[in-house]
């Protein structure tokens, strides 16, 4: 069986306050496959972010290990861990991010600017095209609702074709429509591009997209449900 | 209290650099402007006469146009009223090691023979005897005396001082002391009746206020370029209170919904500008206090250079001007804050209109600002075409503040329109991309830096053109004016006196010696003229019309002016007198000489640029018919032809070795007189650098200020992918672009600016026509300069950036 695409390995995770030492997260293991989606459930507090910092090697556990693709993030300099984040794992949170100075294509572009890349309103308008968003490119993002913008943001996520992706309550801050449009979308770009997606939502209606529900309580792992014919690579 | 403390006094402390930054701002903009007052008042404030340390209170001064006839006191003391008559003779002389001191001659008759000198004086001389240089001779006498005194000053008994001046039997005044009961409305035309029509009766102090009218428009001038820097600074106290303004929005929403009154507001952003301004302006007045001790020599050599002799008195900051300070710096702050306070106060409770809507809003208005800004062209257009009002460029000025006004307002367009252009150029660069947009984006805050980068351009560049032009057109007028091959004056320092004179053996000696061809003999002297002062010259016209290049204004023919003044009552005058006292050629101007008034016909209107108050020229056979015994100051040499100049300038050295004198070459002359030229604008450049340093202080502070208020989407962009140098390349970026904006306006207004310097505030203050010769060269270097330290201002900003944690700053909200 080959390697899971995303690990964590007895990740524990604590911040200092003051002289107190807060443990946020501990001694969590999990793993996610290519094409599958992994919710991340629990109360505000219980470690969600943190685990999704981790996961997106925005941030490094305390003691254990996260493993892309069998390398662990804490071991990647600086500029290898800024090509991880160009090439490998895209985010989408919950106040959607849009740069207000920039317009819709541009927002959808940005990523491949960053990393140097060459026809990207090419990419950036498929991309737009495929959340249903194409007449919208010029348009800045003050003047979109809250489902479009979140969309704009799961195109930017996905306009470098990472093979993870990091939601953050992405339906946290929509009405029920726009959300169940957000939640079809980043099914659809597990199955259809094999995505890996690790979410963290207070949602039933997301929960209810995963494969596999992750429990979280005061940051460690209450339970794990996985739904009926998916196969995630879990150990 | 409390209010203030929590919401204004505590982000305050979180943001200690950019407190710092503003503090200092307004410090620099207050310390230049009272450096400028304090040195100014010190460099000028010793015109009264140590005299009156001497004489004690005076009532009257009788003067005249080359001098009194000693032979008046005696009706004068007959006169049947209490009243003494003091006779006064003003020379300088030049001491070794301690360079020039006013010499009075003074009625010591009852005093022991020799010289008194004052303590000061004695206390550093410390000998019995003194030796010194005066008009051309080295003297030595006895100190028979001291007076007390807090200056260092010299008095011979007036026939000592005569004989020594060769001034035989004429006084430079007479000072009229009452008797207590004398009234002196009655004296003074008892006096008048027995002076001969040409004497100007003077309450004491006009000669100071006089000196002080001379040096106004000096004065002035300096002292509105002082207030740039304050102008820039004010710009920058109203970026930060608006930076404080657009943070708080929610903070205020809240207030607002929890029952704070509007004025409660406005109150606490106006009590921010206030702290601001009076710390910053408290801190400048100390700092003004230490400048003004760099800039008093600067302003004084400019005053000895080209207007008179005043020695520096000592910098001296009273409260009052101490509180000046303090009160205009916070006035400002409070003037430049009320804008943003009001539109906090106009928060509504439930406020959530996001930044990009807002900004979209004031995307919107630049064409309103546009329109503003035609409206302030227009009326600065108007206001430089109205006259000099009581001597002062006040349209001039006015124009000036309004082409500022209206580059502030063109400034949102100018950013949109740049913006628009270099969209292609940036395509495809990501740092150039979201600078730009970024810089677009926060246009009301971009707009405001801006224009207070580009006014300290302007005032720059606009200087810079003027001095630049003033200077080639001196340097073009030295090469028609310097004609003659050699020129000889007494070898005094500026500050001994205005008028030193030659030893009367001096003339006889150049005629004689070999290869000499000519020799033109000027007499210069003060004139009192309708309470200002110019110069009374008497020169050998004929040289001059065969020999010099002297140019008239148009339309004038050089050679039958010239010939048709010697032995006639007909002078020329120089264009800042024919400017300042509204005459031109063909006018007749009355002027006392000695004794009797006498009336010339104007021959002639003449380029001359050495001295705004005005030259008035008569052959030297007329100057001399109605002042007899007036001493040359200086002459001119014109060699025959195959002559060796160098040789010409030994003989005459060695000849006259005697008598006190500097032979000097005509490039040393154009040489010298291009030095003093740049001296005298030396602090004028200083002043720049002041204001260009205040508008770095604040392209720092808002770059600062810009990222910190996007901390969030900086913090995006490194999940997006971003590496930290392309952060740091970005802020750079934005700061090239905010330099590349302000170069632009800057450029544009300081053109305008220039012109209106040029034509306008110069030709009104001073008199003279200045030839428009931008020194291209030389502005290119300054503005290539300010763009680099624009971009160096960004490194720490961009350093914060670049450090900023991703994870810290992408939740907060």
């Amino acid at each position: 069986m080959s390697a899971p695409r995303l690990e964590l390995r007895a990740v524990s995770k604590s911040y200092a306050d003051g002289e107190q030492n807060v443990e946020v997260l501990h001694h969590v293991s999990l793993s996610a496959g290519a094409g599958t989606v992994t919710a991340l459930l629990g109360r505000s507090g219980c470690g969600k972010t943190t685990l999704l910092n981790l996961a997106g090697a925005m941030d490094f556990p305390t003691s254990g290990e996260v493993l892309i693709d069998g390398r662990p993030t804490a071991s990647l300099s600086e500029p290898e861990l800024t090509a991880l984040r160009r090439t490998r794992v895209g985010f989408v949170f919950q106040f959607f991010q849009l740069l207000p100075t920039l317009s819709v294509l541009e927002n959808v572009e940005l990523p491949l600017l960053l990393a140097g890349a060459s026809h990207t309103s090419a990419a950036a308008l498929d991309h737009l095209q495929w959340v249903g968003l194409a007449d919208k490119s010029a348009a800045f993002p003050y003047q979109l609702s809250g489902g479009q913008m979140q969309r704009v943001a799961i195109a930017r996520a996905l306009v470098s074709s990472p093979d993870i992706l990091i939601a953050d309550e992405p339906t946290g801050n929509l009405d029920t429509a726009s959300g169940d449009q957000v939640l079809s979308l980043l099914r659809e770009a597990a199955t259809r591009f094999g995505a890996t997606i690790l979410m963290a939502t207070h949602s039933a209606e997301a929960a209810a997209i995963a494969d596999v529900r992750v429990h979280l309580r005061d940051g460690r792992i209450q339970s794990i449900d996985q739904s009926i014919g998916s196969s995630p690579n879990q150990r | 209290m409390k209010l203030l403390r929590t919401l204004i006094l505590r982000p305050l402390r979180r943001d200690l650099l950019r407190t710092a930054l503003t503090i200092l701002a307004v410090a620099l903009g207050v310390a230049v402007v009272v450096a400028i007052d304090l040195a100014g008042d010190a460099a000028t404030g010793s015109f009264n006469s140590s005299m009156q340390t001497l004489t004690g209170k005076t009532d009257l001064e009788l003067l005249a146009n080359g001098g009194l006839d000693e032979r008046l006191i005696a009706p004068l003391a007959a006169l049947p009223f209490d009243a003494h008559f003091a006779p006064i003779i003003e020379a300088q002389a030049v001491l070794p090691n301690v360079g020039a001191v006013p010499l009075y001659g003074a009625d010591l008759a009852s005093a022991p023979a020799g010289i008194a000198i004052s303590k000061p004086l004695a206390d550093r001389l410390r000998t019995s005897t003194i030796t010194f240089n005066l008009a051309g001779r080295q003297m030595t006498f006895p100190i028979a005396q001291t007076f007390p005194g807090n200056s260092e000053f010299l008095v011979l008994d007036i026939a000592d001082a005569q004989r020594a001046l060769r001034r035989f039997g004429k006084l430079d005044r007479i000072d009229v002391t009452l008797g207590p009961g004398e009234n002196l409305a009655k004296v003074e035309p008892a006096i008048r009746r027995l002076l001969p029509p040409g004497t100007l009766i003077q309450k004491p102090g006009s000669r100071s206020d006089e000196n002080q009218r001379m040096l106004r428009a000096f004065r002035w001038n300096l002292r509105v370029l002082s207030y740039i820097s304050l102008v820039v600074g004010a710009f920058l106290i109203y970026n930060t209170i608006s930076v404080s303004v657009v943070r708080r929005r929610a903070e205020i929403g809240i207030l607002r919904a929890l029952g704070a009154a509007r004025a409660t507001i406005l109150a606490l952003f106006l009590a921010e500008s206030l702290l601001f301004g009076v710390v910053g302006a408290a801190l400048g007045v100390a700092l003004g206090r230490i400048l003004a001790g760099g800039a008093v020599s600067l302003i004084a050599g400019t005053v000895n250079a080209l207007y008179a002799t005043s020695r520096p008195t000592a910098i001296q900051l009273t409260a009052a001007e101490a509180w000046t300070g303090i009160v205009t710096g916070a006035l400002v702050a409070f003037l430049s804050a009320f804008a943003p306070a009001r539109e906090a106060m106009q928060v509504a409770p439930t406020e959530a209109m996001s930044r990009g809507a807002r900004e979209h809003h004031a995307r919107l208005r630049w064409r309103r600002g546009l329109m503003w800004s035609a409206i302030l062209t227009a009326l600065a257009l108007a206001a430089s075409q109205l006259d000099a009002i009581s001597g002062y460029p006040v349209g001039g000025y006015a124009a000036a503040l309004l082409a500022i006004g209206a580059a502030a307002m063109a400034a949102p367009a100018v950013v949109i329109a740049v913006n628009r252009i270099t969209r292609r150029l940036v395509s495809g660069r990501v740092a150039g991309l979201l600078a730009a947009r970024s810089l677009t984006a926060s246009l009301s805050r971009t707009s405001v830096v801006v224009a207070a980068l580009a006014t300290a351009i302007a005032m720059m560049a606009s200087v810079g053109i003027m001095v630049g032009s003033f200077r080639e057109t001196v340097a073009l007028w030295l090469d028609t004016q310097l004609r003659a091959d050699l020129y000889v004056r007494p070898a005094v320092p500026a500050s001994a006196g205005d008028y030193p004179a030659l030893a009367p053996e001096v003339a006889a000696l150049l005629a004689a010696t070999r290869g000499v061809a000519a020799v033109d003999i000027f007499h210069g002297l003060a004139l009192h003229y309708h309470g200002e002062r110019a110069t009374l010259g008497g020169g050998d016209l004929e040289i001059v019309r065969r020999y010099g290049r002297l140019r008239f204004l148009a339309a004038q023919d050089r050679d039958a002016i010239l010939r048709s003044l010697p032995n006639a009552d007909r002078a020329i005058v120089s264009e800042p007198f024919a400017n300042k006292h509204h005459v031109r050629a063909g006018d007749r101007i009355s002027i006392p000489m000695g004794d009797r008034t006498v009336t010339f016909a104007i021959a002639g209107v003449y380029y001359e640029y050495s001295s705004s108050q005005g030259y008035v020229i008569v052959d030297r056979t007329t100057l001399l018919k109605y002042l007899p015994n007036q001493p040359a100051t200086n002459a001119a040499i014109y060699l025959a032809p195959g002559a060796d100049r160098d040789q010409v300038q030994r003989a005459i050295q060695l000849s006259a070795a005697n008598y006190g004198i500097t032979v000097a070459p005509n490039q040393t002359l154009r040489k010298a007189a291009i030095e003093i030229f740049d001296r005298t604008f030396a602090i004028t450049w200083a002043l720049e650098a002041v204001a260009i340093v205040v508008a770095m202080l604040g392209a720092a502070n808002s770059l600062l200020a810009l990222v910190l208020d996007r901390r969030r989407e900086l913090g995006l962009l490194r999940y997006l992918g971003a590496s930290p140098a392309q952060v740091r390349r970005m802020i750079l970026t934005e700061a090239a672009f905010l330099g590349l904006l302000a170069l632009l306006l800057g450029a544009a207004l300081g053109f305008a600016l220039s012109l209106l310097l040029v034509f306008v505030v110069n030709k009104q203050s001073f008199g003279w026509t200045i030839q428009f010769h931008p020194p291209y060269a030389l502005l290119a270097g300054a503005f290539a300069l300010v763009w680099g330290v624009t971009v160096l201002a960004g490194l720490y900003p961009a350093s914060v950036a670049a450090r900023l944690k991703p994870i810290d700053v992408i939740h907060e909200e």
